[in-house]
């Protein structure tokens, strides 16, 4: 049994510890958002936030977030409007979408260490986020317009 | 298709339906039935919603959006009241296949006249309830018009006894909106299917489940043909908690030769437990066979001037190389490229109410139904596909093989079957992009002008291996993939010409070669587009002022309505447009250099114009090359999306640069060499280069977008290359060794 928070809510899980992360939330707990993508941690689909950092969840085990916080892109925001979502639309960001989930919280929490990230601060921690789509010029103008508004944000 | 049958317009419960019924040609729409089942277009319901059945996969090309866009607009529909619904297989729909940058082009006739035909017979109702003549009226924005009254599409519903019948002459000769009358078509709107992928809530095939499903991952042989299970030995499996069984398929439509199927009743269970699983297998006839096999077979194909399949076969040809003042000869070759969409392919299979249902997402679902029942044993009404996104298309899910031993282990075990392939098991059973071999000539006459060229190209065959139905007739009686040589049959007047196409026998049976985005025009041009440059070079000549010379739009290059009208004419358009934004001719900086290349995008008869500009940098210690801008311009006729459309050409000309410097795999003894990202590199978003985009203005008939700028970018970049530093590469993908050793060679 493995008791962790997901999106503010309590879960326990009857899985083995080493069971993949992304698993549990897909199949166990049913917030599929999180995508399943390389299964070694190289493509970013299955990125979501353990205690706020950016983690890969197909290589994180289960028994390593016992009591810890997760976040998946379901509960980045509870009307889905985080800037970075509402510039996802605004700049109509997605193609086939799969990646996205893991582009955007990657994003979030880039923001949250580099506020006012340039183009260098982008492509160095959105490296590991593979679009096969390649979306990526809008990527990195969405990240800039979140950037902008959360920015704005913090002024009022 | 539907040429017999007329369109019908009645009510059918509490909406009013539109489209075309297989019942005889006149007979009037049935009344409120539920037996009322014409194929459904669209609908309109009392409230005035407008709801557009959609036949292509959405893959990324919001293109529910773009097709709706075309109806609604002919139909004067209000766009708030539009909605889209992805629908799933039925005879009724027709060929339902999304590739080939066919979509828009396939789509636009129909949705236009299916909505102008809503349309009249919506007016004709709103000028009787308003007691006017329908000439008084006009439909705008989901209303019918006349004066300063309205009634409402909402209302007109409402009222019922809407009945009317289009013959298909009617249709055909509807009247289509002239371009300066369009209200949607051409104007940006927010894709339909993008919010859910911003907040998790899309819904792809690898999300699909029901109630008790068992999770499958496969044990895939070591050829993709022919082998033959010997052994299982589940033993250290059964350790594994969750783990059900293992069953070597049986498998009558022979799509899955050799495939082991590892139940568990959870998807990390299976993953695990396959891992454990020993197979002993027969291997198929590909064991022996590596990438080298493919192309040295491909060469002797070439070498040989009998075999093949003859496309274009001019008088004189031979007689212009005899009596050639020079000649030019060159060969080039692509390695092999694997699709790697994101999401590994899937599908969940059950039975249910005597109906076989094929949960996933799918391209070509006309395709595999029939492999589907012949799999199962079943007639193709009792199988039905149901719809999903695709996380990622690019032609893999054209090949609808992994649906296949999903239903197969559904039938054996009796309940729901979930069947995910790892990123590993996905990439060894890619229909990959064959490895291609073309050698080129082209002869010059003593003033210096082109009087013939030729072109052979030998590659693996997807169309002949899993399409037969789609193969073309060429010259003297033979067959071809028309996809896999598509690009060869250029419109540049070369004088006498001749092209000829070669199965690659070797690699259609040690692999299955896949369609790939833009297919075959994504090797015929790296040749093509490489091989003008080497030509204008021999000539003296400037690369643009060489191919503009050839684009005359003469004879057979001068295009035809509806599709490729203007012809070459429009290549050289877009070639110098480019030339002119990109700065052709301005100096270089050291070791930079500009290089162009233009095509047609996929085929003859759909002609998008395309043309870009690589300016790349190449440093001579280590031969790498970084793309520094690409300039792409294109003339797609009419652009019914043009932000959509702007996203398409983005990722395809992306995709073309990933694939010129980045990504890439090799075939060895009956696999593929990289089957993960830890050595299989695509393009990140720091490699990506300045872009600069034009989409031609223009009411020519729409063609397709999702292909195009794939095919021009490799070669414009191996031009660039040679500008800057004097070293041509003639191998796909251009690494940095094999440019860093040519420039070593040179020096």
């Amino acid at each position: 049994m493995t008791k962790f928070r997901i999106n503010g809510r309590a879960v326990v899980i009857d899985a083995e510890g080493d069971t993949p992360l992304l698993w549990v939330i897909r199949d166990d707990i049913g917030l599929t958002g999180t995508k399943f993508g390389c299964g070694i941690g190289l493509c970013g689909a299955c990125t979501v936030h353990v205690g706020g950092r950016p983690t890969r969840s197909c290589i994180t085990p289960l028994a390593s977030v016992a009591d810890a916080e997760v976040t998946t892109i379901e509960g980045l925001d509870p009307q889905g409007r985080h800037p970075l979502q509402k510039a996802w639309i605004d700049l109509q960001v997605p193609q086939c979408g799969y990646c996205q989930s893991g582009q955007i919280m990657q994003a979030a929490a880039l923001l949250k260490d580099f506020p006012t990230p340039d183009d260098q601060d982008i492509d160095a921690v959105m490296t590991g986020n593979l679009c096969r789509c390649m979306t990526y010029v809008r990527i990195r103008k969405a990240i800039k317009q979140a950037a902008a508004e959360l920015r704005k944000g913090a002024v009022k | 298709m539907t040429s017999r049958r007329s369109f019908l317009i009645g009510m059918a419960g509490t909406a009013v339906a539109f489209g075309f019924t297989a019942r005889g040609a006149l007979s009037p729409p049935a009344p409120v039935t539920s037996r009322f089942d014409p194929t459904l277009w669209f609908s309109i319901d009392r409230d005035g919603i407008v709801t557009v059945n959609i036949i292509r996969a959405e893959m990324g090309q919001h293109v529910g959006t773009a097709l709706a866009r075309i109806l609604a607009d002919e139909l004067e529909a209000d766009w708030q009241k539009v909605r889209i619904r992805a629908v799933d297989t039925d005879s009724k729909w027709g060929l339902m296949v999304t590739g080939g940058s066919w979509s828009v082009w396939m789509t636009f006739p129909v949705f236009s006249q299916a909505g102008a035909a809503g349309r009249i017979a919506l007016v004709e109702a709103g000028a009787r309830l308003l007691g006017v003549s329908v000439d008084q009226c006009q439909a705008r924005n989901g209303s019918v018009v006349a004066g300063n009254r309205s009634v409402s599409y909402a209302e007109i519903v409402g009222r019922g006894n809407l009945t009317r019948v289009f013959t298909a002459d009617e249709l055909a000769k509807m009247p289509i909106k002239p371009a300066a009358k369009r209200r949607l078509i051409g104007r940006n709107t927010p894709g339909l299917d993008v919010p859910a992928k911003t907040n998790g809530s899309a819904r792809y095939g690898i999300d699909a489940s029901v109630e008790g499903m068992v999770y499958a991952r496969p044990k895939i042989p070591p050829t993709r043909n022919g082998a033959k299970v010997r052994s299982i030995d589940d033993s250290a499996a059964r350790k594994v908690k969750g783990y059900i069984s293992s069953l070597a398929l049986e498998d009558p439509s022979d799509t899955v030769p050799g495939w082991v199927m590892v139940f568990a009743s959870s998807y990390p269970a299976a993953i695990r437990a396959a891992d454990l699983v020993k197979v002993e297998w027969a291997a198929g006839n590909g064991a022996n066979i590596s990438e080298r096999d493919v192309l040295g077979h491909g060469a002797a194909q070439i070498a040989d001037p009998k075999g093949g399949v003859l496309l274009v076969d001019d008088d004189g040809l031979d007689a212009a190389f005899r009596g050639a003042s020079s000649t030019l000869e060159r060969t080039y070759t692509t390695g092999s490229v694997m699709h790697y969409q994101l999401e590994p392919v899937n599908a969940l299979a059950f039975e249910k109410d005597g109906i076989f249902e094929i949960h996933t997402g799918n391209q070509w679902q006309s395709l595999i139904l029939p492999v589907l029942a012949k799999a199962l044993g079943l007639p193709q009404e009792r199988i039905v596909m149901r719809s999903y996104l695709l996380g990622g298309g690019f032609g893999r899910r054209l090949n609808g093989d992994y649906t296949v031993p999903a239903a197969l282990a559904a039938k054996a075990l009796g309940k729901p079957v979930k069947l995910v392939l790892t990123r590993p098991d996905d990439s060894r059973f890619d229909s990959f992009r064959s490895p291609s071999i073309q050698t080129l000539r082209m002869a010059f006459d003593a003033g210096g002008k082109v009087a013939a060229m030729d072109h052979h190209a030998s590659a693996g065959w997807p169309t002949l291996v899993m399409a037969q139905g789609f193969m073309a007739k060429g010259l003297y009686g033979k067959t071809y993939d028309p996809f896999a040589i598509a690009g060869a049959d250029h419109w540049y007047d070369v004088g006498a010409q001749r092209v000829r196409a070669l199965s690659n026998d070797i690699a259609n049976g040690a692999f299955r070669p896949g369609w790939l985005r833009s297919v075959g025009p994504g090797w015929t041009n790296w040749a093509i587009e490489s091989f003008m440059d080497e030509a204008a070079h021999t000539a003296g000549a400037d690369p643009v002022a060489f191919r503009v010379r050839m684009l005359d739009g003469k004879g057979r290059n001068a295009g035809s309505a509806p599709s490729s009208v203007g012809g070459a004419k429009r290549q050289a358009a877009v070639l110098q447009r480019a030339a002119q934004k990109a700065g052709w001719g301005a100096a270089m900086p050291k070791d930079t250099g500009l290089g162009i290349a233009t095509t047609f995008g996929q085929e003859r008869a759909m002609p998008t114009w395309t043309a870009c500009v690589a300016r790349v940098r190449v440093n001579r210690r280590n031969g790498v090359a970084t793309v520094e801008k690409l300039t792409i311009v294109i003339d797609a006729g009419t652009i019914v999306h043009p932000d959509g459309a702007l996203a398409q050409v983005e990722g395809a000309a992306l995709w073309g640069l990933s694939m010129a410097l980045y990504e890439g795999t090799e075939f060895v003894r009956g696999q593929v060499k990289d089957t993960n990202l830890h050595t299989y590199t695509p393009l990140r978003i720091g490699d990506v280069p300045e872009l600069d985009i034009e989409l031609m203005d223009s009411s020519e008939a729409p063609v397709g977008l999702g292909e195009p700028a794939t095919t021009v970018v490799a070669p414009a970049i191996g031009n660039a290359i040679f500008a800057a530093v004097g070293a041509r590469l003639r191998h796909l993908p251009i690494r940095s060794d094999a440019l860093f050793q040519s420039l070593t060679q040179k020096s």
